[in-house]
């Protein structure tokens, strides 16, 4: 492997002939020109996004719609919605997601893991749209009784308060939902990190007479460390910009609230977007594409570092 | 002397008996049980009750047996053994779901009728939606396969090392995260700036569904690229082959396998992909086999549309759900079918081309 590509013809061979010259310029030209065209691609999201969402920063404030004066107005609550909804989704998936994970390296026999890795993998390929739909009439259904237990003995708490949504169709189901979809995410990443710990660490710690969950403690979780926390930034990644499964789940209103049980509750910028497209005018067109900017922006950070994270850990662990 | 007898003993705690999680798990169903016909739970509730006994019972024996860390172990093991039956839980549920209310009404008319013209009671079907799906999917994967392929070449052939490589390899991970919303935005405002806000056709579908299939491609060519040995490419120089002869002739037919297994998951992950669609190709009751003109409806939004629009429910069926939401999980079971046979392929294909090593 390590000798790859490095080798490259000798020169002679192919200054011998010019044609063959000619088309080994060719071919990397256009290879070379596949990777910048991606990189144009991603600017060009950025650029198009600007060019059409820079009108929709000073529109006619009645656009906007529900007394909303100016953009930041009307984009802070759909801001807030949208990282509310994904740290819910994050506090159901996290922990799951990880016990998950740990149950594939290091707690399942060898002939469970592959299995329960493929299955983990299949919650990953369903349609958002169909987790939408089950989330909408058939979760939304079997959550009632739970939400109506939480509206009355738990509203004391802010996120409780209540009144309890009669149909189950609530931000707290979206955020079930939601947690489900991000988890395979999280299992992925997580899984592979725990599965890179150095072997001899392990079975040092073995020797130690350590129990398996010391082992992970003293062991694993040092090194998986920074790799994890990259996993669940991903994972908040994909729930920022999970559209159908919130759209479809629950009715939302760009608001500021902390009420997750109720008939309405902070809606997403994506929601916004996916609630409103149809019936836009072109200035409203605008004012979608320009809230559409910020959540790229905002989960482009994100993933952003994310992914530095992981190199990071991939760098130090090569070390 | 004595003595020697009786160190290990004091080294060694007391472990539990081998039956001891069966006894646990007995009690805790026992109790679990006992519990709901005394209070009137469902099964549901039982059994979440019988497993909380279950995870905190078993450890808890064995912290007077066995002593704190031990203790410490069990409860963990449990926990995760746990959590792993709980992530179960919704997959099973959804899958159940799917077919138990899609399979009654996934008929030959179902899918061979478009929903032109349907209201009331009356069927409807899908054959528009597999249509525009199709056509849209196929024009995604035609633009992004090429660029894909060609990125990973560059990156393992030619760029390997240097900082133009790197920064597209890393661009293209974080290109992975990109909301498929804001996929459709931008393939929408990139149309709507040639050709006037109104406009909604197939073709922005398939820009907005290449835009979010092209970095899984270029990751997954670029694994099966690195894993084809250097001495084939340098036994192919020493005969004097020029390496883009190299890399068509040999290069690409040892990888050829993990390639289009890693394509075909491509497209299964975009075929369900629903915003970026709502927003570009918009819905469409009728048959539309123009990718660059008119609304094409996809199987995803067809599902979103008939979710969101379920109709009345017919007169004289007292209680029975809108027609549109049986359409939709029949829909829906197409779509997760669709989306499994691809995998079922990919599979199938990596199998058959794996690249035959050491050898």
């Amino acid at each position: 492997m390590s000798t790859g590509s490095s080798l490259t013809p000798p020169p002679a061979v192919s200054a011998r002939r010019g044609r063959l010259a000619l088309g080994d310029r060719i071919f990397a030209a256009s290879a070379r020109g596949a990777g910048l065209l991606i990189l144009l691609v991603l600017a060009g999201v950025f650029v198009f996004l600007l060019i059409q969402g820079a009108p929709g920063l000073s529109v006619d404030p009645k656009e906007y719609g529900q007394g909303f004066d100016s953009f930041w107005a009307y984009a802070g609550p759909l801001l807030f919605g949208t990282i509310f909804i994904s740290l819910l989704a994050l506090v159901v998936a996290v922990p799951f997601a990880l016990a998950v994970a740990l149950f594939i390296s290091h707690y399942a026999p060898r002939r469970l893991a592959t299995p329960v890795a493929y299955v983990i993998d299949l919650l990953a390929a369903v349609p958002s749209v169909v987790f939408g739909l089950w989330g909408g009439r058939a979760l939304s259904q079997a959550l009632k009784p739970v939400i109506n237990w939480l509206g009355e003995y738990l509203n004391w708490i802010p996120l409780f308060k209540g009144p309890a949504s009669p149909n189950g169709q609530t931000a707290l189901t979206a955020g079930l939902v939601l947690g489900v979809m991000i988890l395979p995410i999280i299992t992925a990443i997580s899984r592979e990190v725990f599965a890179q710990t150095p072997r001899l660490n392990e079975e040092a710690a073995i020797g130690l007479g350590a129990t398996r969950w010391e082992v992970l403690r003293l062991a694993v979780f040092p090194y998986a460390k920074s790799g994890v926390i990259a996993g669940i930034m991903l994972g908040l990644g994909r729930a920022l910009g999970e559209t159908m499964a919130v759209t479809m789940v629950y009715s939302s209103s760009p608001k500021y609230m902390l009420n997750i049980i109720g008939d309405t509750s902070p809606q997403t910028i994506a929601a916004n977007i996916a609630n409103n497209y149809a019936e836009a005018s072109a200035d409203k067109q605008h004012v979608l594409i320009a809230a559409g900017l910020v959540l790229f922006a905002f989960t482009f950070v994100v993933n952003f570092i994310a992914r530095w994270a992981i190199g990071r850990g991939e760098r130090k662990l090569a070390r | 002397m004595n003595a020697v007898a009786v160190v290990p003993s004091t080294f060694a705690h007391p472990r539990l008996p081998r039956w001891a999680p069966l006894v646990v798990a007995v009690a805790a169903l026992a109790v679990g049980g006992l519990l709901g016909l005394l209070l009137g739970w469902g099964p549901v509730a039982i059994v979440l009750v019988s497993g909380l006994f279950y995870v905190v019972g078993l450890p808890a024996w064995s912290r007077v047996l066995e002593g704190p860390r031990a203790a410490t172990d069990r409860l963990m093991t449990n926990l995760v053994w746990g959590a792993f039956a709980v992530v179960c839980v919704p997959l099973l549920w959804l899958l159940w779901n799917v077919v138990q209310k899609g399979a009654p009404h996934v008929t030959g008319h179902f899918l061979s009728t478009s929903m032109r013209g349907v209201f009331g009671s009356m069927e409807g079907g899908i054959l528009h939606a597999i249509q525009g799906t199709v056509i849209v999917t196929l024009a995604a994967t035609v633009i992004a396969v090429p660029i894909g392929l060609m990125t990973a070449i560059y990156l393992i052939e030619y760029g390997r090392g240097s900082r133009l490589a790197k920064v597209i390899t890393f661009l293209v991970d974080v290109m992975t995260g990109i909301p498929s919303i804001v996929a459709g935005l931008f393939a929408l405002s990139l149309l709507v700036l040639f050709f006037g806000p109104a406009f909604r056709a197939g073709i922005g579908g398939a820009i907005a569904l290449a835009l979010l299939m092209t970095p899984t491609v270029v990751r997954s060519a670029e694994e099966m690229l690195r894993l084809v040995p250097g001495d084939l490419r340098e036994a192919s120089y020493a005969l004097g082959v020029p390496k883009w002869r190299t890399i068509l002739k040999v290069v690409m037919p040892t990888a050829i396998g993990g390639i289009v297994t890693g394509v075909v998951l491509a497209i299964s992950r975009v075929i369900g992909e629903t915003a970026p669609l709502l927003v570009t190709a918009g819905y469409n009751d009728s048959m539309n086999g123009n990718l660059f003109s008119g609304r094409m409806t996809t199987l995803p939004v067809y599902i979103f549309n008939q979710y969101k629009t379920p109709g009345a429910v017919p007169l004289g069926a007292h209680a029975a759900d809108p027609p549109g939401y049986a359409r939709a999980w029949a829909a829906a079971l197409v779509l997760i079918v669709i989306v499994m046979i691809l995998n079922l392929i990919a599979r199938i294909i990596g199998k058959i081309f794996a690249p035959k090593t050491g050898r």
